[in-house]
């Protein structure tokens, strides 16, 4: 015991209570993860959204998360569909082909059979669309209070063929290679923001959640010189471009008006002051394409549903180490910083 | 929400800018009242653009950095009551008081819940009325008409478990004391979205009394460049008068229906403003008619005064008297996750947004 109240005072968090910053995916989360988890569980740098794991000359990807979004339904999904999504996306950006995955839920006591159902169907039909199984769970039932409605946590396993281990670390990614994502950013933010506040819209803004697997697998065999891969979760893009300085220790340079964002998005950004570029999305992927070949991964992300809005976004710069300038939209420039709270709490 | 793109076409914005460099042809010092105005100028790098001889600075106008330490003091008081539920804007959640935050008291079980306006606030007292629910009303003339009309629907309504605890403000006051001062301004960029409300009439006492420039504003870079190309033709022309660039939204007499509803229910009353003091008839309080709402006269509570850390100069950044970058705390100690100073905790304020933004200022 007495060894363990060491550390928390060596951290400075002996007074220290977890806040909602501290699950923002942003600075704040980094810290509580460093300071509280990886020494304690010998984790290795750096970390990536799936740990790679060699058996028996089989290299596996390995994977979890957790989902407490609210609302549990929302415009373009629900808790379940997102519960499949996510671990998948997270397998399959680490150049991983997902397959299986386990399914863990947190009941509250007064939740509706109807309800329950809805989320199982739609994480099954999910799992077949990505073409992956869930083979095993776990239920819990807690009293009521105690969790909101239904939290679920799903890990997954992934087959990661050779030569593919430098895309979860950026280990390639050199000056002059080309940034690029598949379609307009915040979709999923301002949908679930619309869906908890009941604001209404123009135009219905639906969630992007999608498994970007089969999309990723055909610009993997199609295309050599996929040098990084990140979907943009929480925190959103500007989260994944300071995460990615850090590996590389390089700089990144992001034109403004390149970076799609759909026009009642971009609305919603203005009157809520929210930044679409720090918001969630949740079938969104970075490329970090060789300058050689990024005109190549734009034509086959074009060509797939999930990419038809795919864009080159920026490139990486062999200046301004480990910071991410924003080009603005109006020819100024700006540092894209990490953010260190949250935009909004609950949103996956 | 449609025509934001025009406002930040390049083309335009670098034909302003040149009209800007070709008419500036001395030195000039203009605030930007409004924290709305401090986030687009560094959002869109408009600093980095206009030439040298023209400097913006920060004033007074981000309600969060101008809202005294004891009003969240007195907030987390209330937290800590049996059954109260305060209800807040995003912003205010994490701005530190003496000793804890909203944000800190929440973690600790406070039932501390965010709304997007006050109509949301009161309806979290319908749907709990066994519970006292408290609205944090803080902004400027922007806000105050929505907390009006909310009390007016709570007093419709009913509703007997809803209280404002009030730190709302309006604008003029403020500016005129940074003008008594002495702060060097050419011109004020004066804020859009409060002078719709008010109108462009609540202004002009500065052009006319202090012979200082005033051009209300929108938010957009092709907005505030306008601005600026007119505060320096007033410069220039030695005629300063108060004119409206954002006429898409603000007329001479403003929103008379919500300057109604702000007369209906708040009187002045004089206000303390972080950095600068009170100021007279500065602040907003629920006449006497509404006073069951008024929580501070239903369930009254004492906070000590305490001394804020001696380094912190946001008093003087408020006042447009020192930037971010003079204060000694600023990136070492004073980060956005470890607020020292109100001016790093707004999305709004002068720090928070030198902080995000910084690069070549």
């Amino acid at each position: 015991m007495k060894e363990h109240a060491t550390h928390f005072i060596n951290t400075g968090l002996m007074n220290e209570y977890v806040s909602l910053n501290h699950g923002s995916g942003g600075s704040l989360t980094n810290k509580l993860i460093r300071n509280v988890f990886v020494k304690r569980f010998g984790l290795a740098e750096p970390l990536t959204d799936s740990a790679v794991l060699k058996e028996a000359g089989i290299m596996l990807a390995f994977t979890t998360d957790s989902y407490v979004v609210d609302p549990i339904f929302f415009p373009g999904g629900d808790i379940g569909k997102l519960a499949v999504c996510g671990t998948v996306n997270d397998l399959a950006v680490s150049g991983a082909m997902p397959r299986y995955i386990s399914s863990s839920f947190i009941i509250e006591e007064g939740f509706s059979f109807h309800d329950l159902i809805l989320i199982a169907d739609s994480m099954s039909l999910e799992a077949k669309k990505a073409g992956v199984k869930i083979v095993t769970g776990d239920t819990k039932v807690v009293e009521k209070g105690k969790c909101d409605k239904i939290f679920i946590t799903t890990s997954g396993i992934g087959i990661l063929s050779p030569g593919l281990e430098h895309i979860s670390t950026g280990k390639n990614v050199k000056p002059g290679d080309k940034l690029i994502i598949n379609g307009p950013v915040g979709n999923h933010a301002i949908a679930v923001l619309g869906a908890r506040k009941k604001l209404t819209f123009n135009s219905p803004v639906t969630s992007d959640c999608a498994s970007l697997n089969h999309l990723i697998s055909k610009v993997l065999d199609e295309c050599d010189e996929i040098h990084f891969m990140r979907d943009l979760t929480r925190g959103g893009l500007a989260i994944v471009l300071n995460e990615l300085t850090h590996l590389i220790l390089s700089g990144i340079v992001i034109n403004e008006s390149s970076v799609p964002v759909e026009e009642p998005v971009k609305g919603l950004c203005e009157i809520l002051g929210f930044d679409p570029l720090y918001l969630a999305n949740e079938g969104k992927v970075l490329f970090v394409a060789g300058d050689d070949e990024y005109k190549k991964v734009l034509s086959v992300l074009h060509s797939h549903p999930l990419g038809k809005y795919s864009e080159v976004i920026g490139e990486v710069v062999e200046n301004d180490r480990n910071l991410v300038i924003l080009n603005t939209a109006i020819g100024g420039r700006r540092i894209l910083d990490m953010p260190s709270g949250m935009q909004l709490p609950r949103i996956c | 929400m449609k025509h934001i793109d025009e406002y930040r076409d390049k083309g335009l914005i670098m034909k302003l800018m040149d009209l800007i460099k070709r008419s500036a042809d001395r030195n000039y010092t203009f605030m930007e009242v409004c924290g709305g105005h401090t986030t687009a100028i560094h959002r869109f790098g408009i600093a980095a653009l206009l030439p040298e001889n023209i400097k913006l600075i920060s004033g007074p106008g981000c309600p969060v950095c101008v809202t005294e330490n004891s009003f969240i003091d007195k907030a987390i008081a209330y937290s800590k009551m049996n059954g109260v539920i305060i209800t807040t804007f995003g912003d205010l959640i994490r701005v530190p008081g003496s000793g804890s935050s909203l944000e800190k008291e929440k973690a600790q079980g406070g039932d501390i819940r965010i709304v997007f306006s006050g109509l949301e606030a009161l309806d979290i007292a319908k749907g709990n009325s066994d519970k006292k629910v408290i609205f944090l009303g803080i902004g400027f003339e922007t806000t105050a008409p929505g907390t009006a009309v909310t009390i007016k629907e709570a007093d419709m309504a009913g509703v007997r478990n809803f209280y404002l605890l009030s730190a709302h403000k309006v604008m003029p006051p403020a500016m005129e004391v940074i003008i008594k001062e002495g702060v060097a301004l050419n011109g004020f960029i004066c804020p859009g979205h409060v002078a719709a409300i008010t109108g462009s009439s609540a202004f002009s006492f500065i052009s006319g009394k202090y012979y200082i420039g005033c051009v209300i504003t929108g938010f957009e870079p092709v907005d505030m460049l306008q601005a600026i190309f007119m505060l320096v033709n007033q410069v220039n022309s030695s005629s300063p008068e108060t004119e409206i660039q954002y006429t898409r939204a603000v007329t001479k007499e403003g929103n008379i229906i919500a300057q109604r509803h702000m007369k209906d229910i708040f009187m002045l009353r004089d206000d303390h403003w972080r950095g600068f003091g009170t100021i007279a008839s500065s602040g907003l309080r629920l006449r006497k008619e509404y006073e069951q709402f008024d929580v501070e006269k239903v369930i009254p509570v004492n906070v000590k005064n305490h001394e804020e850390n001696v380094l912190c100069i946001c008093s003087d950044i408020l006042r447009g008297l020192k930037t971010p970058l003079d204060c000694s705390l600023f990136t070492r100690t004073c980060v956005p996750e470890n607020p020292v100073g109100a001016c790093m905790v707004s999305n709004e304020g002068a720090c928070n947004t030198f902080y995000k933004y910084r690069l070549n200022e």
